[in-house]
């Protein structure tokens, strides 16, 4: 695909784009599946541009964002699932969680 | 030294009167206990199984496993508006009515009717049974005595509850009693924004809920959770709640939260301080109508303005957790096993506005898990060395009052079940040991 999956503004953020996944399951399992260094990286070119991305993302209304923007939200909603990580815990997994699991059922779109 | 008041007599466990000693926890080790849990309890109260905006138009109908009660139920708007439940069985010769791909899995949907994968039997939305395939080739069919075998549902503050009981008459507003009673009125249909969780957990329904209905291990488990310095603080300080209620088989706990938002905004982590939410919440409350000092009676019973959540346990298993910034949680515990459960974690929010709602919301969900897998495994651990039976008596403190009464409540429905008693169940008793 040679088209740019997010917003020109956020070309920066182009080589993350693989984490614009809809689902909170599959954010979690790609949280599983990186390295520490992986979630540092993506962290670190992620974070700055929160402010500058929600104040793109108003521009539209919630249940109408273009599919361009739909997938920039869903980065950030994946910059929420790798904060523990990188913020807390320095390991993909939760401490003590073991194998335990806790799936997403039933979640809002987008 | 405590920092809330107790009641006159001390301590909230000697106020509601369910003894002080140890506690025996065969209950939930025993397979044989859970066998006569699962027709004393299981098959005798009204059990939540959804929300009316699950359920919007006619024809929307949802199924739901109950293995504890031994059957299945599907619950549908009927062609009235009006709600119904049946056994999710067809008459003919049995077979699971309404499923897709694996008969163990809960599904929801609309219809017009209800057919029968086996032999093609349909049924009307209120039961009736309106086809038979080759109806002639059967003996006097009178079809009207072949309808679904109904199940009484009924709705409190637009969640649905079912009962298999078809001997108990008490309503499901009297059975929720004082306690279903204060919280009346809590705008709970504006929060429609939804996220389910659900989890296997290898432990005891009850230790699970054990877990949720304490505080006292949450500076202690998910101290990792906060920043080194408000951690250690958190540690020192222990928990204590401000008000226990208990009434009849229910029980919930009223507790402080001052961290939505943070006092000090270098308490948490920099996400948080970034999007304004957390494991408390969204710090930023939207309008729900209602000001903190409007909210019904019995949420924040004490009145205290240091007041965070309620966590409300209506018997036997299910769990509603009322937050200061006007969002909500509910938990279920749907045994399979005596050693066995699923969990099922749904928080609610008012509908985001905007994408950075939206992603307050997000975070707040996400720590929600980040402390439940902790939990989860925390309790498997536990079963299995209950299960050793290498010590069998445990000491509760005061801030555990509510799994104390559980236990409590749970083993008297079991005895009563036992004793043939029609009698509603006398709690709080003293331990049986």
């Amino acid at each position: 695909m040679s088209q740019s999956a997010l917003p020109a503004e956020f070309a920066d953020l182009e080589p993350f784009a693989g984490w614009a996944l809809p689902t909170e399951r599959e954010r979690y399992a790609k949280r599983l599946a990186s390295s520490m260094d992986d979630l540092q990286a993506f962290y670190d070119a992620v974070f700055p541009r929160l402010e500058d991305a929600v104040a793109y993302l108003d521009g539209f209304e919630l249940d109408a964002l273009p599919d361009d923007a739909t997938r920039l939200l869903h980065v950030f909603c994946a910059l929420t699932t790798v904060s523990f990580p990188v913020e807390v815990w320095r390991q993909p997994r939760v401490p003590d969680s073991g194998a335990a699991s806790f799936d997403s059922t039933y979640e809002p779109t987008p | 030294m405590a920092h809330f008041s107790k009641p006159a007599e001390g301590s909230w466990t000697e106020h509601y009167g369910i003894g002080t000693g140890p506690v025996s926890y065969e209950d939930s080790i025993s397979p044989a206990h859970y066998e006569l849990e699962r027709d004393a309890i299981f098959r005798r109260t009204w059990l939540n199984v959804g929300r009316v905006e699950q359920l919007p138009r006619t024809g929307s109908y949802l199924t739901k496993e109950l293995d504890a009660a031994r059957t299945s139920v599907v619950v549908v708007r009927d062609a009235d508006g009006g709600l119904r439940a049946f056994h999710n069985m067809c008459r003919h010769r049995g077979n699971k009515l309404v499923w897709n791909d694996f008969p163990g899995e809960e599904v929801a949907g609309v219809c017009r009717q209800f057919t029968c994968k086996y032999h093609g039997w349909r049924y009307a939305l209120d039961g009736e049974l309106t086809f038979v395939q080759q109806e002639s080739e059967f003996f006097d069919l009178d079809k009207s005595a072949y309808g679904l075998v109904p199940v009484r549902v009924e709705v409190w503050e637009g969640f649905i509850f079912v009962n298999l009981d078809d001997t108990d008459s008490t309503p499901l507003r009297e059975y929720l009693g004082d306690l279903g009673a204060g919280i009346e009125g809590y705008p709970f249909h504006k929060m429609t924004q939804v996220h389910r969780y659900r989890a296997e957990v290898g432990a005891n329904w009850k230790l699970f809920i054990d877990a949720f209905a304490e505080f006292y291990h949450a500076p202690v488990l998910h101290a990792k959770q906060s920043v080194a310095e408000e951690s250690r603080k958190l540690q020192g300080f222990g928990y204590e709640a401000l008000a226990y209620r208990i009434d009849g088989p229910h029980g919930m706990v009223s507790s402080w939260g001052g961290m939505s938002p943070p006092k000090d905004l270098n308490m948490v982590k920099p996400i948080e301080q970034k999007l304004r939410s957390g494991l408390f919440g969204p710090w930023d409350a939207p309008d729900i109508g209602l000001g903190p000092n409007e909210l019904p009676p019995g949420i924040n019973p004490a009145r205290h303005p240091a007041w965070g959540t309620d966590s409300f346990l209506f018997f036997p298993n299910f769990m509603i957790l009322i937050w200061k910034p006007n969002w909500y949680l509910t938990y279920h515990y749907w045994p399979t096993a005596y050693n066995t459960h699923i969990f099922e974690g749904t928080v609610y929010f008012v509908p985001p506005r905007n994408a950075f709602e939206r992603l307050q919301q997000e975070l707040a969900v996400v720590t929600f898990k980040e402390f439940a897998l902790q939990d989860g495994n925390t309790l498997e651990a536990t079963q299995t060395m209950l299960e050793s039976r290498a010590v069998t008596e445990f000491p509760l403190n005061d801030q555990e009052v509510l799994l104390r009464h559980l236990h409590v409540t749970a083993r008297n429905y079991v005895a009563d079940h036992q004793n043939g008693s029609k009698e509603p169940v006398d709690v709080p008793v003293r331990l049986a040991r």
